[in-house]
């Protein structure tokens, strides 16, 4: 329910934006609009927390990150509420041989879900998969690109 | 049911086979030769104007590739011969030719049948004159069986231009065909779509007759092992557990499957009984197993293990199930394949943060590198052991590259769409 409030909020407030700039000369737009997107969109973020569903991992690791473990625990907390099947998907980053990459892949899967168990999710309702580097989330190679896709992603 | 499956299986593969695309080709790039080639001198065969495929072209193309020939250009050449009879060899020793191949094609019905004579120009003297028969669809066959009788005269070793390749292709669009699994000629030509799937689809292997593969496949959502029947197109699921089901590999005698399975916990060593489908757990810890390969006599299974702190190739003895470390240079060795005379490993090696493809002598310990490019994975060993196929970066797009074992000889596969790896070398069928 919050979520589909601050949506509409958000679209809304988008509308106005886009329409606005469509209409007005480049002048006006600056001067109208600003004030009431940035009012709309504090808003959003107070009313509906977007919790993160890709949890990112360093360099042949599977060590949850501070910030992973605080969204999985408002995940946790979701499910105890309204319990639902959640899959997690496991990724590498291209470097090295495939299935040892579908094997850390693996790990880090198991290491969300075994955070989420002890934090009260029934381990019956998660089923983890591993894609190793076969599902990259950006193409290309470079840190940049490799630090995006190693990842587990709640879906 | 079985037999409907199977219809369908089988129609899928032929629609496949039927739309051979040409652009799947590979072409290839030749970035570095031997450091003393031998020149060779291949005159266009007589009768072989105007057919689909230039049968001098091909065979040029087989021995300069083997870094073993230099082939000198037709427009040099002083006379044309196409029997002994024609051979002046004065005119092949003023070019420097070492070696002199000549050949005629004579239509009988519908095929060809091709005669053909090697000449050792400093010797003068014919050391091989043989002939093979074929369709006018076989044309590139026939070249190929030119390129192996002359590789192997020459060098003592037989050639491997007439063996087969799988490799898998990603379009790097979701789309319901993104991943392909494909069958070609080892230089790339004639590709063949055996299977394509929005899914992943990995770890491509032979069993060691050539008659069945075995590959991974994330067409139901979640990896699987597969066996393909090659002559039918027939697939078989062979596993569908919870977690990794991954890097198949065929026994020497065909009748076991090894295999990664992690349904216990974490990733461990399993080996099935094809016929009925029985599992044998080959090891049981808390660290990453995976990626085996059998030993050359099957006594052993070769696979990577992260339990001595970074990935490294050990050795399992599968009737006392003893494991041993195989590999000690350097932080990071992975993928191991064995060459076919059992002597030695090739495989995925990591260098100050690079990887690259290396060889190591079982015996001895001691380790090669062999490539230096960047992200090299996958190696793959050729049925004859004097070259590798592996998979590699090129202008931002995965490539095949083959590399001799030698180091001398280094070419690319490269693909016009997508990107390519997982090169898995036939066996000689």
């Amino acid at each position: 329910m919050k979520k589909l409030y601050s949506a509409v909020a958000f679209a809304a407030a988008f509308g106005l934006m886009t329409g606005c700039s469509s209409n007005k000369p480049v002048e006006t737009v600056e001067e109208v609009v600003e004030p009431v997107a940035v009012e709309v969109v504090e808003d959003t973020v107070e009313e509906a927390v977007v919790i993160d569903t890709t949890f990112y991992f360093e360099f042949d690791s599977s060590s949850l990150t501070t910030a992973a473990r605080a969204a999985l625990m408002l995940h946790a907390e979701q499910l105890a509420a309204s319990p639902r099947a959640v899959r997690l998907e496991g990724h590498g980053d291209e470097r090295g041989s495939r299935e040892y990459n579908m094997a850390l892949g693996e790990r880090r899967a198991n290491a969300v879900r075994d955070f989420l168990v002890i934090q009260g999710v029934n381990a019956g309702s998660v089923e983890t998969v591993s894609y190793g580097e076969e599902r990259p989330a950006e193409m290309g190679s470079g840190e940049m690109v490799w630090s995006k896709n190693r990842r587990v992603e709640l879906k | 049911m079985i037999s409907r499956l199977f219809k369908v299986q089988l129609a899928i593969l032929l629609m496949a086979i039927a739309a051979v695309n040409v652009q799947a080709n590979l072409f290839i790039e030749i970035n570095r030769g031997n450091d003393n080639p031998s020149p060779v001198a291949i005159v266009p065969f007589a009768g072989a104007q105007g057919l689909p495929e230039d049968i001098q072209s091909i065979i040029t193309a087989d021995l300069e590739r083997s870094g073993f020939f230099k082939p000198i250009p037709t427009a040099d050449m002083l006379s044309m011969p196409v029997n002994k009879a024609e051979v002046v060899f004065r005119d092949w020793r003023v070019l420097g030719a070492n070696f002199l191949v000549i050949g005629q094609m004579i239509p009988e019905g519908d095929k060809y049948n091709v005669r053909y004579e090697l000449y050792d120009v400093l010797a003068q003297k014919n050391i091989l004159t043989a002939q093979v028969k074929g369709g006018r669809n076989g044309l590139r066959d026939i070249a190929h069986a030119v390129s192996d009788a002359v590789y192997e005269k020459v060098t003592g070793i037989r050639g491997i231009f007439s063996t087969k390749m799988l490799y898998v292709q990603d379009l790097r669009k979701p789309s319901a065909g993104r991943y392909r699994l494909m069958y070609a000629d080892v230089d790339g030509a004639r590709a063949q779509v055996l299977l394509a799937s929005s899914e992943p689809i990995l770890s491509p292997t032979w069993s060691a007759d050539g008659k069945r593969i075995a590959y991974v496949s994330f067409e139901t959502s979640r990896p699987a092992i597969y066996i393909m029947e090659m002559a039918t197109g027939r697939k078989t699921q062979m596993t569908h557990f919870r977690g990794l089901n991954g890097a198949p590999s065929f026994s020497p005698d065909g009748t076991q499957l090894a295999m990664v399975l992690s349904k216990d916990g974490m990733p461990d060593i399993y080996v099935m009984t094809i016929a009925n489908k029985r599992l044998r757990r080959i090891t049981s810890d808390h660290y990453i197993d995976t990626e085996p390969n059998w030993n050359a006599d099957g006594s052993g299974v070769i696979f990577t293990s992260n339990r001595g702190g970074s990935p490294q190739i050990y050795q399992i003895n599968l009737s006392n199930g003893r494991p041993e470390r195989l590999t000690f240079e350097g932080d990071y060795n992975a993928r191991p394949r064995v060459s076919p005379d059992g002597k030695s490993l090739v495989v995925v090696h990591r260098q100050r943060g690079v990887y690259h493809i290396a060889t190591q002598d079982i015996a001895t310990g001691n380790m090669r590198i062999l490539t230096e490019t960047w992200l090299d994975e996958s190696p793959s060993i050729a049925p004859n052991g004097a070259m590798l196929l592996y998979a590699t970066q090129h202008n931002k797009k995965g490539v095949l590259g083959a590399v001799s074992m030698d180091a001398g000889v280094k070419f690319r596969l490269p693909a016009k769409e997508g990107d390519v790896r997982e090169p898995a070398w036939a066996p000689y069928l």
